[in-house]
């Protein structure tokens, strides 16, 4: 005792572990993390009851007796008005909205950003400046003089007229991304290649393209969540053949008739959210970055 | 920059030209002509199709006469600003808390953030499910004795809009989360050693050094998020369908109703025009703003 205050410690005090500061940080942020993970666990456990369970218990109790039959019924019988195929339906339509949609966005966008970084011409400033602003526009303000554009091109109601939506709409942040990143390549690569005589295409092929892998998964990331999580566009460009799950899923969902199945719900809500859960957590910190890629100023 | 040889006019830098054709297009067709179609056709009487028959403002005159549309503009108003709040509040705390140099933050951003990948209609299932009076959340607090308080938010006409932030909140505020974050590690360590030499707490810190610094940060975010409390759309259709009555009504849905539902063209096209307007009011400004930064 008397030793403890004769001499003064030096040296910083060390950290007790359970410091109440340390007990109130963790305390915050496990509280945050359970409103976070709820809605996600509710869902799990609600498509694995059967429902007498559901109307007995509570919201938030685990499974008694695990069910996967309201997954199967989700998937192949569901029914959104006249037919029963379930959401598989438009799991399909998702896909094939998305796979060239994705293709043809990030082909357009990136080569868009490569002329912007590298290829300046008079006006590409203003269209680019322009094209941001695009991003800011209420979709609902473009909405119906872009229907009439759709059906004069006679791709209303159509795969290819919602593909080229996706792609239209997709381009604002997808030329910023790309753009960006070209731009902060060293500027010697690209002189190097146009002394030696390449061309606008061979540059972009033999040189930006290999060295640019990871900001095109980025773009993909991008381009995936957003055109899967989409309503909107589907509703009105996709044609009723063609609608895409987030459509078909509000519909089973939401339909008027019928005794409502919560456990069927919640495995067709799973189902539509997984591809977008997927890709967020394989990809990790590039879907980070994609959004930081959105924030940065233009 | 790049032109080593310059040929004339149109045909310089011809690839480039060709390659942004996709880009001027849809410039010019959409985001200005279609925009301008819009704002131009709102002033006339178009009903199932386009007219061009001019009747000044007349449509706007309706639109702002309408109960539907100035209670869509209500809620929005109470939406937006009710979100905004939480939102900034929420992930600028959470934002600080992950900059502790704590354990798992991985984790913990991956947990906050997960509801940002999916869509608003999974977002406005998942809540209507849990805020379902009969057998949600209502239920278990009432079984558990809290029948002090109504947790059945989505009933209740002054109440539903609340539950329509808590499910906007859970699915957006991850994002803002990331943006402040990245903006705290973006601040100098320096300002962390001065303040704690002059022996400043670490809360004054933050409220008289910290957030003026992250300015810029602020003001993306609050860009960002608030264009898209100004579309919300999808999220109000999933959860509540703008019900009961018109208690959660929205601007956006106004919109698609009038434009594909009820053949009401003229009234859709004002009414999407006031939305424009009201998101290039804080738009243009931020816009100006960052250009005169660049040219400094």
């Amino acid at each position: 005792m008397a030793l403890a205050t004769t001499i003064e410690p030096s040296g910083a005090k060390p950290k007790r572990r359970f410091a109440p500061r340390t007990i109130m940080l963790y305390g915050i942020l496990g509280l945050a993390a359970l409103y976070y993970v709820l809605p996600l666990y509710v869902m799990i456990v609600t498509s694995l009851k059967g429902m007498p369970e559901i109307r007995l218990g509570n919201i938030f109790a685990p499974p008694m007796e695990i069910t996967f039959e309201p997954w199967v019924k989700a998937w192949s019988q569901a029914c959104t008005g006249l037919y029963c195929h379930g959401i598989q339906v438009g799991f399909w339509n998702s896909v094939k909205i998305l796979v060239p949609s994705v293709i043809v966005s990030i082909a357009v966008a990136s080569v868009n950003g490569y002329a912007l970084a590298n290829w300046r011409f008079k006006g590409s400033e203003v269209f680019f400046t322009v094209l941001l602003f695009g991003a800011f526009i209420p979709y609902q303000v473009m909405l119906y003089p872009l229907v009439m554009v759709l059906r004069e091109l006679g791709l209303f109601a159509t795969l290819g007229g919602i593909v080229l939506v996706h792609t239209i709409f997709g381009m604002p942040i997808n030329t910023l991304l790309f753009r960006n990143y070209f731009a902060s390549l060293p500027p010697e690569l690209f002189k190097a290649a146009r002394v030696d005589g390449a061309g606008f295409w061979q540059i972009f092929l033999r040189i930006m393209l290999p060295m640019s892998l990871p900001i095109f998964v980025v773009g993909i990331i991008i381009q995936i969540t957003g055109i899967w999580n989409d309503f909107l566009f589907g509703v009105i460009f996709a044609g009723t053949q063609n609608y895409p799950m987030t459509v078909q899923l509000n519909n089973v969902v939401n339909a008027v008739q019928g005794v409502k199945e919560y456990n069927v719900n919640m495995a067709a809500t799973l189902l539509t959210g997984a591809v977008p859960l997927i890709v967020y957590f394989v990809s990790g910190r590039l879907f980070v970055r994609g959004i930081a890629a959105g924030a940065v100023k233009g | 920059m790049a032109n080593a040889v310059r040929p004339f006019g149109l045909f310089r830098n011809l690839n480039a030209k060709i390659a942004a054709i996709p880009m001027v297009l849809t410039v010019i067709v959409v985001f200005v002509g279609c925009t301008l179609w819009t704002v131009i056709y709102s002033f006339t009487d178009s009903r199932l199709l386009p007219s061009s028959n001019f009747v000044g403002l007349a449509q706007y005159q309706r639109l702002w006469g309408t109960d539907r549309w100035n209670i869509s503009i209500g809620n929005l108003a109470i939406y937006g600003v009710l979100s905004l709040v939480f939102a900034f509040v929420v992930g600028f705390v959470l934002a600080v808390l992950m900059d502790q140099k704590i354990r798992f933050e991985n984790t913990f951003r991956t947990i906050f953030l997960y509801p940002f990948a999916l869509s608003f209609i999974v977002t406005g299932l998942v809540w209507q499910w849990i805020l379902d009076p009969a057998l949600g959340l209502p239920k278990l607090a009432q079984d558990m004795g809290f029948t002090w308080f109504n947790f059945a938010l989505l009933g209740n006409q002054k109440t539903v809009l609340y539950a329509l932030v808590i499910a906007g909140l859970w699915q957006g505020t991850g994002l803002v989360m990331v943006l402040m974050l990245a903006g705290l590690r973006g601040i100098d360590g320096e300002i962390w050693k001065a303040s704690r030499v002059d022996g400043i707490p670490a809360w004054r810190t933050y409220i008289f050094v910290v957030i003026p610094m992250m300015r810029g940060v602020f003001v993306t975010t609050l860009v960002i998020v608030a264009s898209g409390i100004v579309r919300v759309y999808d999220l109000v259709v999933a959860m509540t369908s703008g019900g009961p009555g018109f208690a959660s009504e929205m601007p956006a849905k106004y919109v698609y109703d009038f434009m594909f539902q009820r053949s009401n063209l003229g009234q859709a096209l004002a009414a999407s025009t006031v939305m424009l307007v009201t998101v290039f009011i804080f738009v243009v400004p931020w816009a100006l703003y960052e250009f005169r930064q660049k040219r400094r």
